[in-house]
């Protein structure tokens, strides 16, 4: 078993230095993509062999748990490493078109790869240390990908998330250190039954030491500024992927760490994650409707969807993580197409200044059928994906007399789609202030397929999980099922019931 | 033992939060430095701290009834090298930031976010 589980991380590294050996070449970008299709291929085996067989653990160079590192599937990793394949076929698709040659002989797909090989190792161990190697692996791929090129407003943005980055690093660090101190163990699966019998009070600490590395990475209010202050300045395939995946891991590492790990004490840190879930979705929100750029409209959005995953974490029913896992997913969809339909807008009308573009609603009606359906499942329309998704976490949310905080999800969607139309109104519907239509055809053919097909995609997948719901929400009930009963997971892990 | 490494990570700490807050990127890297290695010291400290323990005992013997934890020093050099390459970069861009954004000072790097123009 431990191959299948494996070959989610070594095929995008192989990929990676296969695509760094080629960088000179136009080779290189065909081999990133076939690369993606083949890590496509091995996550959807992953997920029917998890669905059919339950929870599978594999110990790595045969050290029996908890000494070694495992590497572990559950129904949440598999549909995180799922998703994660989907955006980086559809991303290095895109790829083909969006980025120059300049940044391909500079490692533009190595680094990609090598990105995807971080975001699916943290969804995929057993291993708090072996999470912050992924972690690092991650992070220091995403560093060169931000700067890539080197514009100024590139190596401001990075300054600022690569400070805050490291902070969350080494909180994490830390936090690794004192509960190994207290337990003797990393296995996150032993760790669940170790920690009952540490000092309560100190894990609390450690907890609290957690939630802020992991809100750092997720881009929870108040640690998120080096989100906005970063997402808007590299290629647009690079903030695609950045805003599908990267925060996404901290939520996965959250929820991970906050069910199975640091349940001991609900009242304190989970009250303390409800309050951070409130505000995260209102300064997001809030922060997005004071943005007048097509990306950093979206990149504040990002923080502000993040609040409704924490939401449903710090509900802690089932019925909320059944919505977190739901979120978790569509978002991902939803949020990796907005940012590529941006980059469509900035090559066809020159910009995502929303002061400087516009008309592309009549001369690119295309573009702008596949821009409603992501915006509009973002803010939560029916019948698109995010309806249920907000539906899901809102109901949750009112089971357990949470009037105020269902109240401020509701109206947060509410001002999502204040500056949904904002971005409409004025890319799409208002003529162009230079008087010149942007449209499709002035892209190449091959640009212009390698652009729309990805887009397409993705919207097709978000239209499919808002008509056809029912599959899915059953899926994240018993993810959300296993992640409330760790049993299955630790069984898999330890091979029995401690 | 305990306390003086306490007392020293208490000490790193307390520079590096100082040097962090100052408005200069280049003590911030300083200061980043410094508090990656009171994390390192933590983590070294909770594999216990032992004296004259011997590393690797002969074959068949009992090992010392008091030992230190080899594995969080393990951890401790994956941390290391992990943070030296991290640390590389960081340099590397606050030099870049130097040479093209003619400033170190946090507070004039407004390229990204330019402030907003008084209405």
């Amino acid at each position: 078993m431990s191959w299948l589980l494996a070959l989610p991380v070594v095929i995008p590294f192989l990929t990676a230095v296969l695509a760094f050996l080629t960088r000179q070449s136009p080779l290189g970008r065909w081999i990133s993509v076939a690369g993606s299709s083949v890590l496509l291929v091995a996550s959807i085996i992953l997920m029917a062999t998890v669905l059919r067989e339950g929870v599978i653990a594999g110990q790595m160079g045969n050290w029996p748990a908890p000494f070694g590192i495992t590497l572990v599937a559950d129904l949440l990793s598999a549909v995180m490493v799922l998703i994660t394949a989907i955006v980086a076929v559809a991303v290095s698709i895109y790829a083909i078109a969006d980025v120059d040659e300049g940044m391909e002989r500079l490692g533009y797909h190595a680094l990609f790869n090598m990105l995807i090989a971080g975001v699916v190792g943290a969804f995929i161990t057993g291993d708090l240390f072996n999470l912050y190697v992924w972690f690092e692996v991650m992070l220091i791929a995403s560093f060169g990908l931000l700067v890539l090129g080197g514009r100024p407003e590139q190596i401001d943005g990075g300054v600022k998330y690569v400070a805050l980055n490291l902070v969350s690093t080494i909180m994490f660090l830390t936090g690794i250190g004192l509960l190994y101190g207290m337990t003797g163990t990393l296995n996150m699966a032993d760790l669940a039954t170790a920690v009952d019998g540490a000092d309560q009070r100190l894990l609390t600490i450690v907890a609290v030491l957690f939630m802020i590395a992991f809100g750092v990475k997720a881009a929870v209010f108040p640690l998120f500024f080096w989100l906005p202050a970063s997402y808007h300045t590299p290629a647009f395939s690079v903030s695609a992927v950045f805003a599908g995946l990267l925060t996404k891991v901290g939520v996965y590492a959250l929820l991970r760490t906050f069910t199975l790990i640091f349940d001991h004490d609900t009242a304190f840190t989970h009250t303390i994650l409800l309050w951070v879930a409130g505000f995260t979705m209102v300064v997001g929100v809030l922060g997005a409707a004071a943005q007048s750029d097509m990306r950093k409209i979206l990149s504040f959005h990002i923080v502000s969807q993040i609040g409704y995953m924490i939401l449903g974490l710090a509900l802690l029913t089932p019925l909320a993580i059944v919505g977190a896992v739901f979120y978790l997913v569509h978002h991902i969809v939803v949020k990796a197409n907005l940012f590529l339909i941006a980059g469509v807008a900035q090559r066809i009308a020159g910009g995502t200044e929303l002061s400087r573009i516009g008309g592309l609603y009549k001369s690119a009606p295309l573009l702008a059928v596949l821009f409603v359906v992501p915006a509009f499942s973002l803010a939560g329309f029916p019948p698109l994906s995010g309806f249920w998704a907000k539906f899901l976490l809102v109901k949750a949310a009112l089971d357990v007399q949470g009037w105020i905080i269902a109240g401020i999800a509701l109206a947060v969607g509410l001002l999502t789609i204040y500056s949904m139309t904002k971005i409409w109104a004025q890319a799409f519907w208002e003529p162009h202030p230079d008087g010149v239509e942007p449209k499709l055809s002035s892209l190449s053919t091959r640009d212009r397929a390698a652009m729309l097909i990805p887009i397409a995609g993705l919207a097709v997948l978000t239209v499919v999980i808002g008509t056809m719901p029912e599959p899915f929400v059953q899926f994240a009930e018993a993810s959300a099922a296993q992640l409330l009963d760790p049993t299955a997971y630790i069984i898999a892990v330890l091979g029995e019931q401690p | 033992m305990e306390f003086l490494f306490a007392i020293t990570i208490g000490v790193l700490v307390a520079a590096a939060v100082y040097l962090m807050l100052s408005n200069h990127l280049l003590r911030f890297i300083f200061g980043l430095v410094l508090i990656s290695n009171a994390a390192n010291l933590t983590i070294f400290v909770a594999g216990r701290l032992t004296d004259g323990a011997p590393p690797l005992i002969p074959e068949g013997a009992d090992a010392p009834a008091l030992a230190a934890n080899a594995l969080p020093q393990a951890l401790v050099l994956t941390a290391i090298v992990i943070g030296f390459g991290l640390f590389a970069f960081a340099i590397v861009l606050v030099f870049r930031a130097w040479t093209t954004l003619n400033s170190l000072t946090p507070d004039d790097m407004r390229l990204a976010e330019p402030e907003e123009a008084h209405k």
